[in-house]
């Protein structure tokens, strides 16, 4: 065969049109006559619907009408048609059909407008043409223009109004129309207008308005609806055979009955239920009309449902396909791991194979593997060890290896076989969890074999994949080529993606425990005991030397590289006034020189994701392969400072004094005391306005602002009494999880609900709920919830609580589907764009789209929080 | 072509409308020279933008564009102005 050579070519236009009924029985290979299908030896029958004449199925049978088999370059079937007793309207086509209706004359078929306008209209026809403009407006106003006109000024016809009765009726002045009545109106229309009909942006050399009523259907070919054979030997049919059987068979009735002079009446029910079946045969979920059902109830999968939607041919087969080499289970943490890492269960190591190119420098070793069979027993002190499923011959053939061939197939290796070899400590694969939003979601990971049935990741890499444990599954893709394994060692890593192209910080680092950890450690001056301080350094496998009553802080100093030099305000940083810098009382300025920490206590600000500033530096300054080290050795530290020390949160973390009670309600009566006044003054006539504001706008504001400030008031004074003593406190504080409003809410008051930004006002008439009285503006009766939730909340407070938290609920589903379908359409815009060497961004026909990247031509990760270079610093360092 | 005379409101006066420049012959080769592309691989300026009527840009001219940006302080494109969409 000759090859065809493989330029790229331009595609230069495409052309769609609408198959004429002369054109549809040329290209039929047969017409069929009758619905079934098999006769009763199992033969398909002639003009039935599965005509041999209409291609094959089954291999090794010939097609009637080229005499080829099925396959790649055989015979992809050929198309039937069967003549439809009467003319039935094309459901796709409703919309063009009710607007070509409107717009012309039923007596003349003409467009209804005077000759002058119509040359008009031809005129800036091609004159958009000429433009290459688009021409939806103009069709727009043609239309618009020639279906409000009262009469026809060609021969004088009143114009009736034309109405589509949804999905496929057509009435004039009432008075219903047949889709002959349609098709007659139809084809004067394409006769009078003929090339005018480029008005209605018809091209008449490809389509005719009377096509779009069908007299001749076109039959698919049997390759596009096979049947199945099921185990029982019974045949099942696809939908689309199943709809082709109906539509023959009333097409049929209806020609019997009308040939044999059938009452009106009959003819016309038939006429309908032929028209019912041809449109559900195209589209089975129009609306108007009931879906047609299988046998089992099940609605039929018809030609628009093959391609429409996230089922469809588009989404499905054509913009995403399943591939092979994947894996897909549930993850489970592990604190251990390294967060290049991921752990792969035996059973799937098993399974999954990466290629292996048999040379002389690898034969032996090759050989070795194979001899080990599909399932090796481990040596001793090892839980797993890899083995070969399969072995691929040069010649192409692929032979599975077993316990009995193995030493057999070894034996025979030559070079320049593959061997298929089963997963191993430190592959690199990738690891993927949707929705993949950004480029996080898809990274490289070495993997680690592991007992039992889940994936194991790292606990630092859940915020790039967003991931938790409560059940999230993940997936697994082994790289085939070199060239893939490479790629994704250089560009795809873990550690490649610590810092964020979103905003150019740390989004890999400690998290929750790992934060608090490191916060009890530091924190003041802890002194450890040399036990524990033995604990913690050999969680970390400290090399170094350990000296006895060592602080916390010299202890996390150990993984400090000597390089670093850092002054920052940590997260637990008060904000106070003036800022005492070294001299802060609450250990909240972080000095770090030469790798040790002075002062300050590292939290999230200094470790965690999103914030670590001292992930970021490292980072920065001496290396992603450094930052990875740390993040390692920092999590694992901190899980073993919080081991020692103990941590746990309660209920009774909320827990204040009564005092502290008395004041909050105090606090709080004072409150609603502001608001009664405020609302006395506001019926008094006595507010005054704020400007630009009405008077109930300004109560309205005046009040939330008096809430706002009690609720405030009493989380200051709840947190008076909840100390750095309190493990909910410590979690607030070092941001490891939770805030101090949270805890507030616990333990002082829930404070105001709102729906749409506003105090709760909709319910029953002039009031929220039938416990209050009508006109009531008060603080309860509009929402606010004086009680916390430790306390637990009155049933009203409850009602508006759950109205507050709804539209929550509601907000963020919105939220999610709606920016999902934005991105979906954003990344579908700009997937090709690519920059170049020059700092141009360009579209694979190089356009361009930007002259320099971003404008600035800097690259997010490798800024400084989207600068280029910190001033700030590289001053500080030269003096 | 209108030119600003013509329309009510000077809208190159406004901020947000970036400074612009219609290149001369020689301007335009270099810039093609520079970025090593062909005229139509240049971003598009409709020849009916208001911008495009303000400054009595003709089809075929390439607008030099200079504007204030949040990430680079001052950046600059070109567009070329064309009479159709396509
Ligand atoms: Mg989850
Ligand atoms: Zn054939
Ligand atoms: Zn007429
Ligand atoms: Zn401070």
């Amino acid at each position: 065969m000759i090859m065809e050579t493989n330029t790229p070519k331009k595609i230069a236009g495409m052309k769609f049109g609408i198959l004429s009924p002369s054109r549809i029985r040329k290209m039929s290979a047969t017409r069929i006559i009758t619905p079934d299908t098999y006769n009763e030896d199992g033969f398909p029958i002639t003009m039935g619907l599965m005509d041999p004449h209409l291609g094959v199925v089954e291999p090794g049978l010939r097609c009637k009408t080229c005499g080829q088999q099925v396959g790649k370059d055989g015979c992809n079937g050929h198309f039937g048609h069967i003549e439809l007793a009467m003319p039935v309207i094309h459901v796709g086509f409703v919309k063009t059909i009710r607007d070509i209706l409107r717009s012309t004359c039923r007596r003349c078929g003409n467009l209804l407008c005077e000759d002058s306008e119509k040359k008009d209209f031809l005129r800036e026809y091609d004159e958009h043409i000429e433009r290459d403009r688009s021409l939806t407006e103009f069709v727009k106003k043609v239309l618009g223009k020639s279906s409000n006109v009262k009469e026809c000024p060609h021969c004088g016809r009143q114009k009736l109004v034309v109405e589509l009765d949804k999905p496929t009726t057509f009435r004039e002045a009432g008075h219903k129309l047949t889709p002959s009545e349609v098709r007659e109106w139809l084809e004067k229309v394409s006769e009078t207008l003929g090339n005018d009909l480029r008005l209605l942006e018809i091209d008449p050399k490809s389509a005719h308005p009377e096509w779009m009523v069908l007299t001749v259907l076109p039959i698919p070919p049997v390759c596009t609806r096979p049947s199945i054979t099921l185990e029982s030997g019974e045949r099942s049919e696809d939908d689309l055979t199943h709809k082709l059987v109906d539509i023959i068979r009333i097409n049929q009735r209806l020609q019997e009955n009308r040939d044999a002079g059938a009452p009106q009446l009959i003819v016309e029910d038939l006429w309908e239920l032929l028209q019912y079946h041809i449109t559900t045969y195209f589209d089975n979920q129009t609306a108007g009309i009931p879906p047609a059902r299988h046998r089992s109830g099940r609605a039929l999968k018809t030609l628009a449902q093959r391609l429409k939607g996230k089922e469809g041919r588009f989404r499905s087969n054509l913009s995403g396909k399943r591939v092979n080499f994947s894996a897909r289970t549930v993850i489970s943490p592990d604190p251990n791991i390294s967060i290049n890492e991921v752990g792969i269960p035996i059973e799937i190591a098993k399974e999954l194979t990466v290629p292996l190119r048999v040379t002389a420098h690898n034969i032996e070793n090759a050989k070795e593997l194979i001899q080990r069979g599909p399932n090796p027993v481990p040596p001793k002190g090892r839980i797993y060890i890899s083995g070969v499923n399969y072995v691929k011959r040069k010649d192409g053939r692929r032979i599975r290896v077993t316990y009995n061939n193995a030493m057999d197939v070894a034996e025979r290796l030559e070079i320049g076989s593959i061997v298929e070899r089963q997963l191993d400590d430190g592959d690199i694969v990738l690891f993927n969890r949707q929705p993949s939003l950004h480029r996080m979601s898809m990274m490289a990971h070495r993997t680690k074999i592991m007992p039992y049935k889940t994936f194991r990741v790292s606990l630092s890499v859940c915020p790039p994949y967003n991931a938790d444990f409560d059940g999230d599954e993940m997936n697994l893709h082994i790289l085939q080529s070199e060239e893939a394994k490479v790629e994704a060692e250089i560009l795809m890593k873990v550690q490649e993606h610590i810092l964020s192209p979103r905003f150019g910080g740390a989004i890999i680092g400690g998290i929750h425990d790992h934060i608090t950890g490191c916060f009890l450690l530091t924190i003041k001056k802890r002194k450890l005991s040399l036990g524990d301080t033995i604990q913690i350094l050999s969680s970390i496998n400290y090399t170094g030397d350990i000296k006895k009553g060592m602080t916390g802080k010299e202890i996390f100093s150990t993984i400090l590289p000597k390089e670093l030099n850092l002054r920052y305000r940590a997260q637990a940083c008060m904000n106070c006034d003036t800022c005492l810098e070294e001299k802060c009382p609450y250990d909240s300025y972080v000095v770090i020189e030469n790798g040790e920490l002075k002062m300050g206590v590292t939290d999230g600000k200094s470790v965690g994701a999103f914030k670590g500033k001292i992930i970021e530096t490292i980072a920065h300054d001496l290396g992603l392969e450094a930052a990875s080290n740390f993040i390692d050795k920092v999590t694992k530290m901190g899980i073993a400072a919080i081991s020692i020390v103990g941590f746990t949160t309660s209920i009774d973390d909320e827990d204040i004094p009564e005092e502290a009670n008395m004041q909050i309600e105090e606090s709080l009566s004072n409150a609603k005391k502001k608001i009664d006044q405020l609302v006395r003054a506001y019926n008094n006539g006595e507010l005054e306005t704020i400007p630009g504001r009405s008077l109930e706008e300004t109560l309205e504001m005046e009040i939330m602002r008096v809430t706002g400030q009690a609720r405030d008031a009493t989380g200051e004074i709840a947190s008076k009494h909840l100390g750095m003593d309190n493990s909910a406190v410590i979690m607030a504080r070092s941001g490891a999880r939770g805030s101090m409003l949270n805890l507030s809410q616990m333990a002082g008051c829930v404070g105001q609900q709102a729906v749409r930004g506003e105090r709760i006002h909709r319910g029953y008439q002039h009031r929220t709920l039938p416990h209050f009285k009508k006109g009531d503006l008060g603080a309860a009766a509009k929402g606010f919830v004086s009680s916390n939730y430790k306390k637990g909340l009155k049933p009203s407070e409850y009602f508006f609580h759950s109205m507050g938290g709804r539209e929550g609920l509601v907000d963020t589903a919105v939220r999610t589907s709606r920016s999902g379908y934005m991105q979906r359409r954003l990344i579908n815009a700009l997937e090709n764009l690519k920059v170049e060497n020059d700092g141009t961004v360009r579209t694979t026909g190089n356009v361009i789209i930007q002259f320099r990247y971003g404008e600035d031509g800097i690259d997010p990760t490798r800024s400084v929080r989207g600068d280029a270079v910190d001033i700030d610093k590289v001053i500080k360092e030269m003096i | 072509m209108l030119g600003v005379e013509t329309m009510g409101f000077n809208i190159l006066k406004h901020e947000l409308v970036p400074y612009p420049k219609i290149l001369s012959y020689k301007e335009i080769k270099k810039l093609l020279k520079d970025y090593d592309i062909q005229k139509e691989q240049i971003p598009k300026l409709l020849i009916t933008d208001p911008f495009a009527r303000a400054i009595g840009a003709k089809e075929g001219d390439v607008v030099k564009i200079i504007r204030k940006s949040i990430t680079a302080g001052i950046s600059v494109a070109y567009r070329l102005v064309v009479s159709s969409e396509r």
